[in-house]
């Protein structure tokens, strides 16, 4: 029988290891975090927001045609991965039970788990092969692939939280079935629906490998569809492994705006979220 | 709804590497020249398995004992803001830690690992190299610090589904409280553990830019931690855009395919494994 003192210690120490490996886990966070801020916050300034970059040694420049790509290549990908991924749910959470359910669950657990490059590689030899040409419009598919299986997921459970009572009051109204999915149970449940959404968004603005092959990059600023375009990560990314100092400052300022837009992306949802669950007792 | 379409995505995917001529032998050659075009994937293949396999191994630890001291021993406030915290490392995109592991992770592990301990254990076949500060070690580490936030709430969830009975009772025989997670909630838990871990090592395989960026894209294999490597998925990323001829090619979207089929398998395995210990699918 082991002494009580040591098992009394060794408890002690497996609660300190515990704390300390928390730790261990959120330091990379901070760390990043504080890189980010430091290296990015002196090279952020307006020029930085409204300039196209210029040729490597000249001063100035900035990320404009990549903050202006990376919007129009969202919203694509919402445009697109929006009504699909927001209608999968919906087919998920009211009509579980079916065949075509569960084919549905199936492909969705799987989509969420291809590499996101792999779906790049597939846009190309769709889209891009077919139109002869990278585009921002392929860009926007393949974001749009990646965020259908996680909007449809967070639909389904956010709609499946609607308890059933009220689906069967509406249909004891009169209401077609149909008119009680959208009006009610849609309606009702907007509040969570839409910060899946933004999650979903916040995560396609940051992809940055399906886009390298699909949307290429751009030195200029377009708003066409059918040209490549540049778009924030891309640009960080061809940054940050080039040779001159002045672009890995531009790279850390990208990484400041976008790990910025993606933090109040996710403290936005989390506040949506618990006024939610306050209202609702 | 027109979701069908996903399955035919699915299908077709693998329409396009069929360009492939090279037969099985591809997988274990290491040679990859594109000028003489001979291609083998070998060195790729290795890079991924240790990378990934480096990153869970590093990462389990840190990821069992946060999901433990987050459902054992903290309670309300304090463990929704580490929680919340936990998220966010699972919320920055790839590219930034990416940029975080060239300029911050490569030069610690030079100056800091490398060198100490290249000047000591040296001949040491796992330490062998110059100290370059990319390579296996740092994309290990990088990939760990972006799967431990999935392996991490799986394991709070699988640990959530044992009933608060298995806990009482081994309190109630006189453990001690580490005693009582040993006992009562790790040793059930063993096989969703094990699920979260695979579902883990399915997202290392499939990730691309941070490991990229850190590999150090030296095309070989070679035992030591500190050598800087290639991966399935950065090979593609790199070379991809500057491909010249059709079986160049053929060959990256060949390497593309069995990417996609192995993170397919290993996902489709954690999410059975999950399944049946917790009741649903995550």
């Amino acid at each position: 029988m082991r002494s009580f003192l040591f098992r009394k210690l060794k408890d002690r120490f497996m609660h300190v290891l515990m704390f300390l490996l928390a730790i261990v886990a959120i330091f990379p966070l901070a760390s990043v975090f504080i890189y980010v801020f430091q290296q990015g916050w002196p090279a952020l300034s307006f020029d930085f927001l409204t300039h196209d970059p210029t040729p490597v040694g000249e001063v100035g420049g900035g990320f404009a045609n990549a903050l202006m790509g990376s919007v129009i290549l969202v919203a694509i990908g919402a445009a697109i991965g929006i009504p699909w991924g927001v209608s999968c749910g919906l087919y998920l959470s009211e009509y579980p039970r079916t065949k075509m359910a569960y084919v549905l669950r199936f492909t969705t657990d799987v989509m969420t788990g291809i590499p996101s490059i792999v779906v790049g590689l597939f846009v190309y030899s769709f889209v891009v092969m077919t139109m002869k040409g990278f585009s921002a419009l392929a860009g926007g598919i393949s974001l749009a692939i990646i965020m259908i299986p996680s909007i449809a997921r967070t639909t389904e459970e956010i709609l499946k939280l609607v308890p059933d009572h009220i689906r069967e009051a509406g249909l004891a109204l009169g209401l077609p079935r149909w008119k009680v999915i959208i009006h009610i149970v849609l309606r009702g449940s907007l509040g969570g629906v839409v910060t899946g959404l933004m999650l979903s968004i916040a995560r396609a603005a940051g992809e940055t490998a399906p886009l390298l092959f699909t949307a290429f990059n751009n030195r200029f600023f377009s708003t066409s569809l059918t040209e490549p375009i540049a778009s924030l990560p891309v640009q960080i990314y061809s940054y940050a492994i080039s040779p001159f100092a002045d672009w890995h400052q531009q790279a850390w300022a990208g990484a400041l705006v976008l790990v910025l837009f993606v933090f109040v992306m996710n403290l936005t949802t989390r506040i949506i979220l618990v006024k939610r669950s306050q209202g609702h007792d | 709804m027109a979701l069908l379409l996903s399955m035919v995505f699915m299908l077709l995917a693998r329409a396009w590497p069929l360009l492939q001529i090279t037969g099985l032998r591809f997988f274990t050659t290491l040679e990859w020249n594109p000028v003489t075009e001979e291609y083998g994937a070998a060195a790729f293949i290795y890079g991924t398995i240790v990378s990934s396999l480096l990153a869970v191994l590093i990462a389990t630890p840190v990821s069992v004992g946060v999901a433990l001291f987050l459902t054992e021993v903290v309670r309300g406030p304090f463990a929704k803001v580490i929680g919340f915290l936990i998220e966010m490392l699972a919320a920055v995109p790839s590219v930034v830690y990416g940029l975080w592991g060239i300029f911050v992770l490569a030069p610690f592990i030079r100056e800091k690992i490398q060198i100490p301990v290249g000047s000591k254990f040296g001949e040491f076949f796992l330490f062998q190299g110059p100290p370059l500060g990319v390579g296996m070690l740092s994309a290990g580490i990088i990939l760990a610090i972006m799967i431990t936030p999935t392996i991490t709430t799986i394991c709070r969830e699988v640990f959530h589904a044992i009933s608060r009975n298995q806990r009482e009772a081994a309190l109630a025989i006189g453990s001690t409280r580490w005693e009582m997670m040993r006992i009562s909630v790790l040793s059930s838990s063993r096989t969703g553990i094990l699920g979260a871990l695979i579902l883990g090592l399915g997202r290392a395989m499939g990730e691309t830019m941070a490991v990229t960026m850190v590999i150090g894209n030296r095309n070989d294999i070679s035992f030591s931690l500190f050598a800087p490597a290639q991966t399935m998925s950065s090979i593609i990323a790199n070379e991809y855009n500057e491909a010249q001829g059709t079986s160049h090619l053929a060959a990256l979207a060949a390497i593309g395919f069995a990417l996609f089929f192995v993170s397919l398998a290993i996902n489709i395995a954690a999410r059975f494994i999950i399944l049946r210990v917790t009741g649903r699918s995550k």
